[in-house]
């Protein structure tokens, strides 16, 4: 087995855990290169089926390339698109210019907890991975939530042997995290053998390529000549700059981030 | 493409023995750290007016920054031109054990740091005991703050000596002693110029001598059923290979339940036709016979199944806030199987932070952070391996008020396999005659022992009542239990005796010998005889199973039997019309050591046979086997 094969298994091995203990799971699908790892390694692990909702958080702030291939699939790959949106934070006008981390918190966090009270999801798949950012490197890959969706990080129970905590308290819901051990390098290696399909924005053209995707407002793009797969893990291979320095709503304050994930974020 | 092999390690030692500075080191070191890292870090410790430590690389979460100690286990990459390295950070206070232990429990290898100028402290110790205790066998000792020692030889040697010797005791051969300086970058990336006699590699080198493990391809085949689905005409077992290797055609045994099936395909999307799995793999499979398997259920080939037992020994180690006691009952997973489980026993106690043993009789329970050798009584069998054999299916965890609270890892023993009650197959381990059905057999499937409640009493004292009632009571919990009584003996096995002594004396003798091949066929077997000599009860005793026979005195005094003579009896012995009758014209010799006595005269008939159940619950009657 080479690593990649170990980290498909052993991501196969969450979700289905994921998917025989909890009532009502469902995974958040951004369309971005992680979730559409997450949905890939679904489609291995049920046998072609994803069994589950995929939840698409739309800000209209959103990139039309992920809309489109977001639209695209759901026809293709037969999935149970569930779109969340917080139609009462845009009908007040909700935007970026009133503070990134403001939006964030409205448009994507309030937007999840209501979306996750009105579907009652028991469980929520989520393509974080450890590498990402100092906060998503202390997570679990089965992580509750309470019910104001904090995450107590401070008493987290321990993980021993792929024996996940799938316990839970009434109104917890959980956080699966399959990509945790996952790099953003194993990312581009696993979609390049794969030929997991993703955005055409992720490779350069004209000098520019995104890293991360956001929203178009809050989501900047980096020099890059990386138009291929083998660019792109060059440049992986020699950058010294963090995959998120391209999402202003993590530059506002030094533990911007921090407090959002801590809040219920993702 | 190139290699990204990753090597998972995890970093531990006593708090402030310099584990943060060090991997910030590392980091530095290794160009590892994104532009404008140290810079940041640089300013916000201006900003708090605090000097620049490397630790604050490690410290993502603002709680770490603000009291100064790492609290969660974190996962951070770095590499050299081998590589790809995850570290596992696994903090050193105290009250972080647990993170440590999920850090470890993951790791390939170990860096165990201890502070030169502090030498081998309580948790040194400690967390050497822990990742012998998690199978981390490459290990490398790193005698840190070797700056502030002088880079002295001798006292890097001493501390050497005293921790090789400790791990020793263990059975931990540490790969290497390496003496650095992580605040200075001594002997982490390249070899150091102030330790001159110090010969042996930098970290990194070290590092890159360690092994990755490798799914255990070779082992015999062990492949846990995680789940069954039906999303289309197909019936899918999923699960991952733990151990061996799964081909298309071959004949799978299912433990515990012991079916067999063969496997029919093995299907992968996108594409299929694959005829070969391995360990280390999450597959689907199919079978030709539609067999009932469910989620817990382990796959073998039908030669070298795994142990399957209810009763195993093990080495655990407890995180929970409440106490582990004896007999409470909680939850064993072990792959995919969930089992409620108890301790049965405690052999051995020993507090990780101080490493002492605890005498277990003075006190019986595993307190947070405690490491214990114990006997595990599960409700059913389940299947598993020792760990010593195969890793995967020789550990689990124990969860305690939802959460994971311990883990624990079954020691090397020979156990006895509760394979052939079930089907008669036999499986390596055990030696069972083929086709007979034993005792032990019975019991369990009836989930209680077998065994004789012996009443003897004057007539009239309440034996057959207490009988009926008992009998009623018993069977009510769901016990198998069978009252023998003089009006179901007398009439046929014995009805060619008389009440002459002797007779008396053969009469007991064929209804003890009954009752032994009742409680042999596994029935709580109920007997309400007056049974008035001694000797004769001795040799009803004589014959059965030790712990099999209870005798019960159902004592009333003469006068009140009298009274009762619920058959008119008495009156008829009184009128000289029946001889031999006991306690008017024969002798009753009361029970001098009886395992119970109930009076008739005090306690109602419910009051009677509850005593009779209270006794036999405190004799574990159903326990050992319904928990």
């Amino acid at each position: 087995m080479d690593h990649l094969d170990k980290l498909e298994h052993q991501s196969i091995f969450i979700i289905r855990e994921a998917f025989n203990k909890i009532d009502r799971l469902a995974m958040l699908w951004s369309v971005g290169k992680d979730s559409q790892t997450i949905l890939w390694l679904a489609r291995k692990a049920f046998c072609g089926h994803v069994p589950f909702p995929c939840v698409f958080m739309e800000t209209s702030f959103d990139m039309p390339e992920l809309i489109e291939l977001r639209d695209k699939l759901t026809k293709e790959w037969k999935l149970n698109l569930v779109i969340a949106r917080n139609d009462e934070a845009l009908a007040q006008g909700m935007n970026h210019k009133l503070g990134r981390v403001t939006c964030c918190s409205a448009l994507l966090k309030e937007n999840l907890k209501k979306i996750v009270e009105k579907e009652k999801y028991g469980g929520l798949i989520v393509g974080v991975r450890r590498d990402e950012d100092p906060t998503r490197a202390k997570e679990r890959y089965f992580s509750p939530r309470d019910k104001h969706m904090e995450w107590n990080v401070e008493d987290q129970p321990p993980e021993l042997w792929d024996q996940f905590n799938t316990d839970l308290a009434g109104g917890t819901h959980l956080r699966v995290h399959p990509l945790l051990h996952w790099t953003e390098m194993n990312i581009w290696e696993y979609a390049q053998r794969e030929s997991i399909p993703n955005v055409q924005l992720y490779f350069a053209k004209g000098g520019k390529r995104y890293r991360s995707l956001g929203c178009v407002p809050c989501t900047f793009s980096i020099d890059s000549h990386a138009d291929t797969y083998e660019k792109i893990r060059e440049e992986l291979r020699t950058t010294t700059k963090s995959e998120r320095s391209v999402r202003a709503q993590d530059q506002e304050s030094e533990d911007a981030f921090e407090k959002l994930r801590r809040d219920g974020y993702m | 493409m190139q290699s990204t092999e990753q090597l998972k390690i995890v970093i531990v030692g006593h708090v402030d023995h310099g584990k943060s500075t060090f991997v910030g080191r590392l980091f530095h070191d290794t160009k590892s750290l994104p532009d404008g890292k140290v810079e940041k870090i640089k300013a916000a410790c201006e900003r708090r007016g605090v000097p620049f430590e490397w630790a604050f690389l490690m410290d993502g979460l603002q709680a770490e920054r603000d009291q100064n100690i790492t609290i969660e286990t974190a996962q951070i990459w770095f590499r050299t031109p081998k590589r790809q390295y995850v570290i596992i950070d696994a903090p050193g206070h105290k009250e972080f054990l647990k993170n440590m232990i999920t850090g470890a429990a993951n790791a390939e290898a170990a860096l165990l740091l201890i502070d030169a100028t502090e030498g081998v402290q309580e948790q040194s110790r400690r967390h050497g005991y822990l990742l012998h205790l998690l199978g981390i066998r490459q290990i490398a000792v790193l005698v840190n703050k070797m700056d502030l020692k002088g880079y002295s030889e001798e006292v890097f040697r001493n501390i050497e000596k005293e921790y090789r010797a400790f791990l020793k005791q263990l059975g931990v051969e540490p790969k290497l002693f390496i003496p650095i300086s992580a605040y200075h970058g001594e002997n982490i990336a390249t070899r150091s110029k102030q330790m001159p006699w110090y010969t042996g590699p930098a970290v990194l080198e070290q590092l890159d001598t360690f092994e990755v493990a490798q799914p255990q391809q070779n082992l015999p085949l062990r492949f846990p059923v995680q789940d069954v689905y039906r999303f289309d005409e197909r019936r899918i077992l999923a699960g991952r290979i733990e151990s061996g290797t799964l081909k298309v055609g071959d004949k799978l045994l299912f433990s515990p339940r012991n079916k067999v099936s063969v496997v029919k395909s093995i299907e992968t999307w996108p594409t299929g036709g694959r005829t070969e799995a391995k360990a280390g793999e999450s597959v689907g499979v199919t079978l030709t016979e539609q067999i009932y398997v469910e989620r817990g259920q382990v796959a073998s080939h039908e030669t070298d199944a795994p142990i399957e037992t209810d009763v195993f020994n093990a080495k655990l180690f407890w995180l929970g806030r409440q106490n582990l006691e004896v007999g409470r009952k909680v939850k064993l997973k072990l792959t995919t199987t969930e089992m409620e489980c108890q301790i049965q026993s405690i052999q051995k106690l020993i507090d990780a932070s101080t490493l002492q043993e605890i005498d277990p009789k003075t006190r019986p329970y595993i307190a947070r952070n405690d490491v214990a050798e114990i006997t595990v009584r599960t409700k059913n069998p389940v299947a598993f391996d020792n760990y010593d054999h195969i890793v995967p299916t020789g550990r689990f965890v124990i969860v305690d008020g939802r959460q994971v609270c311990g883990g624990g890892i079954i020691s090397k023993g020979e156990y006895p396999d509760r394979r052939d009650v079930l089907s008669g197959i036999k499986s390596t381990n055990i030696f069972w005659t083929k086709g007979e059905v034993t005792r032990d057999a019975r019991e369990r499937r009836n989930k209680h022992k077998g065994g004789v409640i012996w009443l003897t009493g004057l007539s009239g004292a309440g034996k057959s009542t207490i009988a009926t009632e008992l009998e009623r009571e018993l069977f009510q919990m769901g016990l198998h239990t069978y009252v023998l009584d003089g009006d179901n003996v007398r009439h046929g096995l014995s009805a060619n005796l008389g009440f002459a002594p002797e007779d008396r004396t053969e009469n007991i003798r064929r209804v003890a010998e009954v009752a032994k091949l009742f409680a042999d066929a596994g029935v709580l077997v109920i007997t309400a005889f007056i049974s008035p000599y001694r000797d004769d009860r001795r040799l009803a005793r004589s014959i059965m199973k030790e712990g099999d026979f209870v005798e019960v005195y159902v004592n009333a005094p003469v006068e009140v039997c009298e009274q009762r003579d619920p058959k008119g009896l008495y009156k008829k012995a009184r009128a000289g019309e029946i001889k031999n009758f006991t306690g008017v014209n024969a002798p009753y010799e009361a029970p001098e050591k009886p395992e119970l006595v109930i009076h008739t005269d005090r306690q109602t008939v419910s009051e009677s046979a509850a005593g009779i159940i209270d006794y036999l619950k405190l004799q574990h009657i159903d326990q050992d086997f319904a928990i």
